[in-house]
């Protein structure tokens, strides 16, 4: 038995380290469709204090570590590209707090987004979080180190921006709390009114430090949610018709998808607007002023409203099961999808670049988009089904999304948890100055390069 | 790529996306997966044993030791099967996992703890290692004759046959069942063991042969209807023999006495306690039966049948299934699924967890000592209740 191997299970136990074959070729790959890298053990923390010797550890035998949720951001932000530790967070799944009245929950960084949605639902439904359409495993501290968006990110941004403090354990190995929680018992801030040293840990996927814990933002649960399906066949006229709904400020949730089957979909954008309200009459006023203001358009015949009784339950589904069933339409088990964030009027010019890659690469598409801060932005996602036993077909996936990926780069939007083959080609388009200070950060922080090498490399 | 092995849904097992629904209940309250519960790595998941066969099958993992735990850590629960979103494959992942086991016993690469149970099933009849002549010894004192044309056979299976706290149940079953007038006998001293677990584990040719003569000496005794003490044997019962030729009317013993109740044909008195009551996989989720139990409890005057979170469609196994009763591959640590289970119980503010299969009655009674629970909760077979009511 290797010296390192004795120290990590001094650190965690027996049953919490594993270089058994099994366990390292499951965490050497995720669902999508980069290669495989073998990482040489992999561990599973209880506690912070674990994570901090293990990361002492690493620090001290500059071996690679490689922080991981439920690994399915699909773009291969947990393949452990340089080898080392996987540090499967998921047995960190306690939470320690729910503040009722300010409306914010403190958690482990290895607390999935399902447990947390059943546990408000039992213990205070009048709450929720933000949650996200992934699967119910996928862990809220991954979720916010990429700068994930769910529910609520049309009403208030990116659920990184509903983070209210945060633990780190430092790439040195030392602990450290951000915000309010470093001054006192309150989760209730990330950064004002000090400086918001957050900025150093989300977004930067995990190659800054660990989140041991998180704060995060809760928000009234109104008793009843509704939705309308606005469907037209003319693209261009979408950001239009989302500058309109954007302008109510009254929306839960906004998406447009288009797709191509069932054959029904193919050609027509559908927007799916979700409303909530505490009574009938605050759900019949929004709807109202839902109908009223796509009236023009329907008016003009570009468009109309789509009967969704046969599909209500899995629109309102929270999160959509429907959405993972999308990986096992061509019946081979995956799909990936390049998801830039973007300005909404350039949503006809993407829609067209979604149809032409999946000509062009013969691979099959579906599209939607999410409004982000009531119309600020928007995520776009470029997604491709693929059959994992097709190896020809992840191949062309793979081409389809580096190029919608340059497309988006080329269109001033910024790719969303990109891989580490889109990190390089974003920083090679970064403006110097802040690839520069990116460079900078990066280095104090983590000085021997040992968290989640090959992501965020702006120091080669 | 050459195949080294094989197993009959092999064309499918590369379409899991391992999203995970698999590991939760329906409301995601917690993991419901025991072995993922138990280890906590991923790859003893539903998804992850899902890509494991595949990466073994394309031979990119060996069989191993620790592989094959992985495989058998699996209680046969069927949680995964429902909470799958892949509606065009979600029903063939039991099966798929029971196959990878089958072509493991054909590799002679199994945990000793299975092979010792396919050994003593084999040799001794049972997975006690006890005497066939004693598999009937729990029946004595109850008034229960051997089958001889009655109206139902009353089949026991090994856990009732030889565990003491099976034994106590398959006591009560059958005192109730007399009391109220039924036409029953037992098997005794010639009853075979069902053969669901072995099934389960993937021995098909022992399966095969105790299936077999189950079959066989039901036909010449000329049994029409049984009655079973044990949700795995009804399951192996109703589910597979059928196609092996054994067409019987197949009941669960809480069936029975559910519609013995509304008959009249068992009088009540009044039982004041806090129940809750633990649904087992094969008779919940593998059979759909979750009312008959449930009615009974709800017809004792005094008796208040609370639920815990994780019931029905969502309970938490006990951890016994998928042969976990014998061969104890997921273990008793903090996180086992009958310690998890009682402690479940205990947050209803129930006194009593009543229960419907032996297996089940056996791994709770013994994560309630565990959890040094004695004083707060008492597992108890359903018909051990209705005497107590019946006392009354």
């Amino acid at each position: 038995m290797s010296d390192i191997l004795k120290s990590l299970i001094e650190i965690v136990g027996e049953r919490g380290v594993s270089n058994a074959p099994e366990e390292i070729w499951y965490y050497s790959r995720d669902p999508g469709v980069l290669t495989p890298r073998k990482p040489d053990y992999v561990v599973a923390p209880k506690t912070t204090e674990q994570v901090q010797k293990i990361v002492q550890l690493a620090c001290r035998e500059k071996i690679p570590v490689v922080p991981m949720g439920n690994g399915m951001s699909l773009t291969g932000l947990v393949i452990p590209l340089k080898g080392g530790i996987v540090l499967d967070m998921k047995r960190m799944n306690q939470i320690l707090e729910v503040n009722s009245k300010a409306r914010y929950a403190v958690l482990e960084g290895g607390t999935s987004q399902g447990v947390l949605k059943a546990h408000l639902q039992e213990h205070y439904p009048h709450l929720r979080h933000s949650l996200p359409d992934a699967p119910p495993a996928t862990t809220i501290a991954a979720n916010v180190a990429l700068h994930g968006q769910g529910r609520l990110t049309n009403q208030y941004g990116f659920n990184s921006d509903m983070v209210t403090g945060m633990e780190i354990v430092l790439p040195t190995g030392e602990v450290c709390k951000i915000g309010s929680p470093s001054l006192g018992p309150y989760w209730f801030s990330k950064g004002p009114t000090l400086p918001d040293l957050s900025g150093l840990f989300l977004g930067w996927l995990g190659t800054t430090g660990i989140i041991t814990k998180v704060g995060l933002k809760l928000f009234p649960n109104k008793k009843i949610r509704d939705v309308e399906l606005f469907v037209t066949d003319r693209v261009e006229l979408i950001p239009d018709i989302l500058y309109k709904l954007t302008h109510l400020e009254m929306l839960e949730d906004i998406n447009v998808w288009f797709q191509p089957k069932p054959l029904m979909f193919l050609g027509n954008f559908h927007v799916t607007i979700y409303f909530t309200g505490d009574t009938d009459e605050e759900i019949a006023f929004k709807r109202k002023m839902v109908w009223d203001t796509l009236q023009e358009f329907i008016d003009a015949k570009d468009g109309g409203f789509m009967a969704v009784q046969y599909m209500k339950g899995m629109l309102l589904e929270m999160p959509q099961r429907a959405i993972a069933d999308f990986a096992d339409v061509p019946k081979g088990g995956g799909f990936e999808y390049s998801g830039p964030i973007t300005i909404v009027e350039h949503f006809p010019q993407y829609a067209a670049k979604v149809v032409e890659l999946a000509k062009k690469y013969d691979v099959l598409y579906a599209s939607s988009a999410r409004m982000i801060s009531g119309g600020l932005c928007m995520m776009f996602s470029i997604s491709f089904a693929f059959n994992r036993n097709d190896p020809a077909m992840m191949t062309r996936v793979k081409h389809a999304l580096d190029e919608a990926t340059a497309f988006a780069l080329d269109m001033g939007g910024i790719p969303w948890k990109p891989n580490f083959m889109e990190q390089k080609m974003t920083m090679q388009k970064m403006e110097p100055g802040a690839l520069k200070l990116m460079q900078m950060i990066k280095k104090n922080l983590d000085p021997q390069g040992i968290m989640n090498p090959g992501n965020w490399e702006v120091n080669s | 790529m050459t195949q080294l092995r094989n197993i009959e849904h092999a064309e499918i097992v590369h379409r899991c996306f391992r999203c995970g629904y698999c590991k939760f209940p329906e409301d995601y309250i917690d993991f419901n997966c025991p072995s993922y519960k138990a280890f906590g790595w991923d790859t003893y998941s539903p998804g992850g044993r899902m890509w494991l066969i595949r990466a073994w099958l394309n031979d990119e993992i060996k069989t191993s030791e620790r592989f094959a735990e992985i495989l058998y850590s699996c209680v046969a629960c069927d949680n995964c099967k429902n909470q799958c979103v892949f509606p065009k494959f979600k029903d063939f992942l039991p099966e798929i996992f029971q196959e990878a086991k089958a072509e493991l016993v054909g590799e002679g690469k199994i945990p000793p703890g299975v092979r010792d149970y396919f050994k003593a099933i084999a040799t001794n009849g049972n997975p006690y290692k006890l005497p066939q002549s004693e598999r009937g010894k729990w029946a004595e004192g109850t008034g229960l004759q051997k089958y001889a044309g009655q109206d139902y056979l009353f089949y026991v299976g090994c856990v009732g046959s030889y565990d003491e706290v099976g034994q106590k149940m398959a006591r009560s079953v059958g005192r109730v069942l007399l009391g109220a007038g039924l036409s029953l006998g037992i098997s005794g001293s010639e009853e075979i063991c069902d053969g669901n677990e072995v099934r389960i584990l993937g021995e098909m040719g022992l399966f095969a042969k105790l299936a077999g003569d189950n079959i066989e000496k039901f036909k010449a005794q000329g049994v029409k209807k049984i009655v079973t003490l044990d949700p795995h044997a009804l399951n192996v019962f109703k589910k597979d023999y059928p196609g092996l030729g054994g067409n019987f009317q197949v009941f669960h013993f809480t069936e029975i006495l559910a519609r013995l109740i509304k008959e009249k044909k068992i009088s009540l008195g009044p039982y004041a306690a806090k129940i809750t009551y633990h649904d087992p996989c094969y008779l919940g989720r593998h059979n759909q039966i979750y009312g008959p139990p449930r009615d009974i409890l709800k017809a004792i005057d005094g008796v208040e049948l609370v639920e815990m979170h994780r019931n029905a469609l969502n309970a938490f196994c006990c951890g016994g299934g998928g042969g976990n009763f014998f061969t104890d591959i997921l273990g008793t640590g903090e996180d086992s699924a009958g310690r998890v289970r009682v402690l479940e119980a205990l947050e209803t503010g129930a006194r009593i967890i009543a229960v419907a299969c032996p297996s089940c009655a056996k791994m709770l009674s013994d994560a309630v000592k565990m959890e040094n629970l004695e004083d707060k909760l008492e597992v108890l077979g359903i018909a051990e209740i209705i005497e107590r009511a019946a006392k009354k």
